[in-house]
């Protein structure tokens, strides 16, 4: 643990690349298994258990320090683990402390293991003497990873690029693209991965198991870029605003994945099981989207999608993080796929083959098994292949994101413009797939309250709420805190705190002064809040120094913009 | 009289209306008492300043001969009367020069720290518990989380790291007035004495801890170099926005450290960019501002900035009268605002001669 500890926490605080992988590498060279097992899946984010709860870390907490002090203490430093790990030396004496710190603080693998087999109520006390033996450094450590929240500035991909690396002192021929066919389907502490990138076993055999395989990502397009797309080696699609996902099925099962690989199967048994029934075989990469309930009879098939009967992104938020979906919310809200892509059909892996031909692949397929599908087992499929826009020109490209822009129900989020000869890469492969977003809707509205932000930004006011006007009162229509510069940040800190009314516990209430100019993807009705609108995706565009309150817009305006 | 009826706060800082003067004001003033240099609390254009000699050393350097119309030196422990009451000094061990305000009048006695802390520092007098019936303390430290390592240990893990990088340049975020040179002489006790490279904004002021009795050691300005790939493995001392700036691009294989209280919270050393956080403080932590307010054992505790909330909080548990004052304008604490600014000043200064004090 201690070496451990040592790691993420030099990791955390390095900025440069090399130095982070000399790092990584020397510790896989040095700590021993089953530690650097586990230590992978912390750093890469594959541990999918929690040691204990964060409401278990706060009650230990607050039993031992005076709440007020403790409330203003995680208020100021803005993340919970570092607020105990601080907090906790002050509820030992030095003495005491130096005295049990010699026993030695137990292996990562130790610590690991006691958590996972302890039964409940001894999870609580093991904690406890944990944190009473441990420096600040290792206190924070051990919180971050057994409430899941390591976030050290290395991606799993990072992650993935050092493990090939380390494989390659032993087998020169490992490359990251061998570590990422096989990571999928191997499991913290991941003894089998080490031992073949270490050549003393063979590859991991992970035929018989539903995976997940990363997914390719497109580039913002610049005008640059954009002016030299033909039509002849590019293609276009719409970029539909549900979220990313990767349907796997094959004769052991069917799942859903999301982009980061997080198996959703279970929030979706209805797309799932119709897509088992079918018999259906192979990988596909798409955009999972809520429908009107009316779709089950909607015509499929070789008629041109015109999409009418996508709802909105709010609809398909109501589906997503529900675990066990009722089956009124699957009737009333159906969920569908539209196909972009194919890794793999039946056993054919197409990932190397040029997209025009998995864009050929997909089309055949689809026509006849949403036939089958519809008509001989009575079901739908609710599988949609991606259609292809028809352009000449990039002129034809901006006129379709215009009409994007248009289409304010908010299903389509701009257009994808993809090179007709390339293959399915993992990754952000630069030059192959471009995104062109739609122009996003803006409003003026003045800002109400204010409250610390959270790891980069803590200890800086940075997360605002902000309303329109509704005759002489405002109502808060949303938070944000995103789009400025650190420099804007500093300035709207200072601000805040020149301008405060009233606090509520960590909440500032400021005066109703300051505008900023808001930018969202879409509005839609809602309940939740007393404006009755919900925002998706605010972020400040400007702050608007030179307006005063009174010129922000009237919800009216904003009411006006639902479709 | 109660301090209540002869102390306010204004948009231009602490007033005493018994001294009919203010302490570290924002803003120019008639009479200034000005309790330590940093360029937040130590502004030019008063009419008549009451400070101790080092404090009015460092102005002159900083803004020029002509900071201030009349300069009042007051060594440490002398009364002097001012107005209606009396002002007496005493060292506050923040920085060279800084002082704790006491002021008497009809009877009560009132404590102003300014910045402070009890750690021990060789570049000035250690602070003195001054009883009193009002103790008016900063908070800029003043939360639980705050615990400041001693400045030994610290100090050993910038050596550690030159030790496992020997071709990384280490520079070393630093205030100019204060930690930098508190920062030199750790360096040159725990036994290092190769020479130590500074940015042209810490060469004043070094010079003047230098005449005030304060051996720093071999420094040599960075600019002086023709050859910068000899830093590899070195120590450079520079301004915090030296890091991010153009000027440490130039340097070798930079390893960036930063010494600061704040370094203490992670996400402030990630907004500064300090791959190699060093918590040097010059201020009191949690533990220390709770252990000043019992040995000065007073009626009630005034906070003027940083954490009040908790400190006033905390000094109420511990059965005090207590209050934040929300004194704004402040820097937040360990940071001299202006280290880097008044740059140009100092080189024209750096020619002229120090004159006598008043």
């Amino acid at each position: 643990m201690k070496a451990f500890a040592d790691l993420v926490n030099n990791l955390y605080f390095l900025n440069s690349n090399n130095a982070k992988s000399e790092l990584l590498l020397e510790y896989l060279a040095t700590a021993p298994s089953p530690d650097r097992g586990w230590a992978i899946g912390a750093i890469a984010g594959t541990l999918h258990f929690e040691f204990f709860k964060r409401k278990t870390v706060k009650d230990i907490i607050v039993e031992r320090v005076d709440p007020a002090l403790f409330a203003l203490s995680y208020d100021y430093v803005g993340e919970m683990s570092e607020t105990v790990a601080h907090l906790w030396s002050t509820t030992a004496d030095a003495e005491a402390f130096a005295k049990q710190t010699a026993l030695g603080v137990p292996s990562l693998d130790e610590v690991v293991t006691q958590f996972t087999h302890l039964p409940k109520p001894s999870i609580k006390p093991y904690l406890v003497s944990l944190l009473d033996i441990m420096t600040p450094t290792q206190r924070w450590a051990l919180l971050k990873l057994g409430t899941r929240g390591l976030r050290i500035g290395v991606s799993a991909r990072f992650m993935k690029k050092i493990l090939a690396q380390h494989g390659a002192k032993h087998n020169p021929s490992i490359t990251v693209e061998d570590v990422e066919r096989v990571w999928h389907g191997v499991q913290p502490p991941y003894n089998d991965l080490l031992a073949w990138l270490e050549g003393k076993a063979d590859m991991p055999d992970i035929s018989n198991k539903l995976t997940f395989q990363p997914v390719m990502l497109a580039h913002p397009i610049d005008e640059a870029a954009l002016a030299r797309i033909s039509h002849e080696e590019w293609q276009a699609e719409w970029k539909f605003d549900g979220i990313r996902a990767q349907l796997v099925s094959n004769h052991t099962g069917t799942a859903l994945f999301s982009r980061t690989g997080d198996d959703i199967s279970a929030s979706f048994p209805d797309l799932v099981s119709s897509v088992e029934a079918a018999k259906l075989e192979g990988r596909f990469d798409g955009e999972l989207v809520a429908l009107y309930p009316s779709v089950s009879s909607a015509p499929t098939g070789d008629a041109p999608q015109n999409y009418a009967h996508i709802a909105s992104f709010n609809q398909l938020q109501k589906r997503l993080n529900k675990k066990k979906p009722t089956k009124a919310l699957m009737q009333s809200i159906p969920v569908g796929l539209i196909i972009y892509d194919a890794l793999q059909i039946k056993h054919e892996d197409l990932r190397e083959q040029a997209l025009s031909i998995r864009s050929a692949k997909i089309a055949k397929l689809f026509t006849k098994d949403q036939k089958i599908a519809g008509e001989e087992r009575g079901t739908c499929l609710n599988l949609f292949p991606s259609e292809k826009l028809l352009f000449s020109n990039p002129d034809d490209l901006t006129a379709l994101k215009v009409r994007a822009s248009a289409l304010s129900n908010g299903y389509i989020e701009g257009i994808m413009i993809k090179r007709k000869d390339t293959a399915y890469v993992a990754g952000r492969p630069k030059g192959q797939w471009y995104k062109l977003k739609r122009d996003p809707k803006v409003i003026d509205a003045v800002i109400m309250y204010a409250q610390r932000g959270h790891g980069k930004r803590s200890s800086f006011y940075s997360d605002f709420t902000f309303g329109c006007w509704q005759d002489d009162v405002l109502l808060p229509i949303g938070k944000a805190y995103s789009g400025f510069t650190d420099e804007e940040l500093k300035k709207l800190d200072t601000w805040v705190r020149r301008n405060t009314l009233a606090r509520f516990g960590p909440v500032k209430e400021v005066k109703k002064e300051l505008v900023f100019e808001v930018a969202f993807d879409a509005v839609a009705p809602s309940n939740r809040h007393k404006s009755k609108v919900a925002l998706r995706f605010p972020r400040i565009h400007r702050i608007r120094w030179d307006k005063s309150a009174a010129e922000a817009d009237q919800l009216s305006t904003l009411i006006d913009m639902i479709e | 009289m109660h301090p209540e009826n002869w102390i306010k706060t204004d948009e231009k800082g602490l007033y005493c209306r018994a001294l009919n003067a203010y302490i570290d004001p924002m803003q120019p003033v008639e009479h200034a008492i000005i309790t330590h240099a940093h360029a937040d609390h130590a502004r030019a254009g008063h009419t008549h300043v009451y400070a101790t000699a080092a404090t009015l050393d460092i102005m002159r350097v900083r803004y020029g001969e002509d900071h201030a119309q009349n300069t009042h030196a007051l060594a440490y422990e002398e009364t002097i009367n001012l107005h209606a009451g009396q002002l007496t000094l005493y060292p506050a061990g923040h920085i060279l020069g800084s002082a704790q305000v006491l002021i008497e009048y009809k009877g009560q006695r009132l404590v102003h720290t300014g910045d402070f802390k009890r750690q021990s520092d060789p570049t000035c007098a250690p602070f003195v518990p001054v009883p009193c019936d009002v103790f008016v303390t900063e908070a800029t430290f003043g939360l639980p989380v705050f615990q400041h390592p001693s400045i030994e240990d610290e100090t050993q893990k910038l050596l550690a790291s030159l030790v496992r990088l020997p071709e990384s340049c280490h520079v070393v975020g630093v205030y100019a007035l204060g930690k930098c040179q508190r920062l030199l002489i750790a360096l040159r006790q725990l036994g290092y004495h190769k020479p130590v490279y500074i940015h042209g904004a810490l060469v004043n002021l070094c010079a003047l801890y230098e005449e005030h009795g304060i051996p720093l050691g071999e420094l040599i300005e960075v600019a002086s170099l023709t050859d910068l790939s000899i830093l590899k493995g070195q120590i450079v001392l520079a301004p915090p926005s030296a890091l991010s700036d153009r000027w440490s691009r130039k340097l070798p294989n930079v390893m960036t450290a930063m010494a600061s209280g704040w370094m203490q919270i992670r996400a402030r050393s990630k907004q500064k960019r300090a791959e190699l956080p060093l918590i040097i403080s010059d201020h009191s932590d949690w533990q220390d501002l709770i252990t000043t307010i019992k040995q000065v054992n007073p009626k009630e505790v005034w906070v003027t900035h940083g954490r009040e909330q908790a400190l006033v909080h905390q000094a109420k548990q511990m059965g005090y009268k207590a209050k934040a004052l929300n004194l704004v304008g402040y820097g937040d604490g360990d940071e001299d605002i202006n280290s880097e600014a008044p740059s140009a000043k100092l080189s024209k200064s750096e020619s002229k001669q120090k004159t006598q004090r008043v």
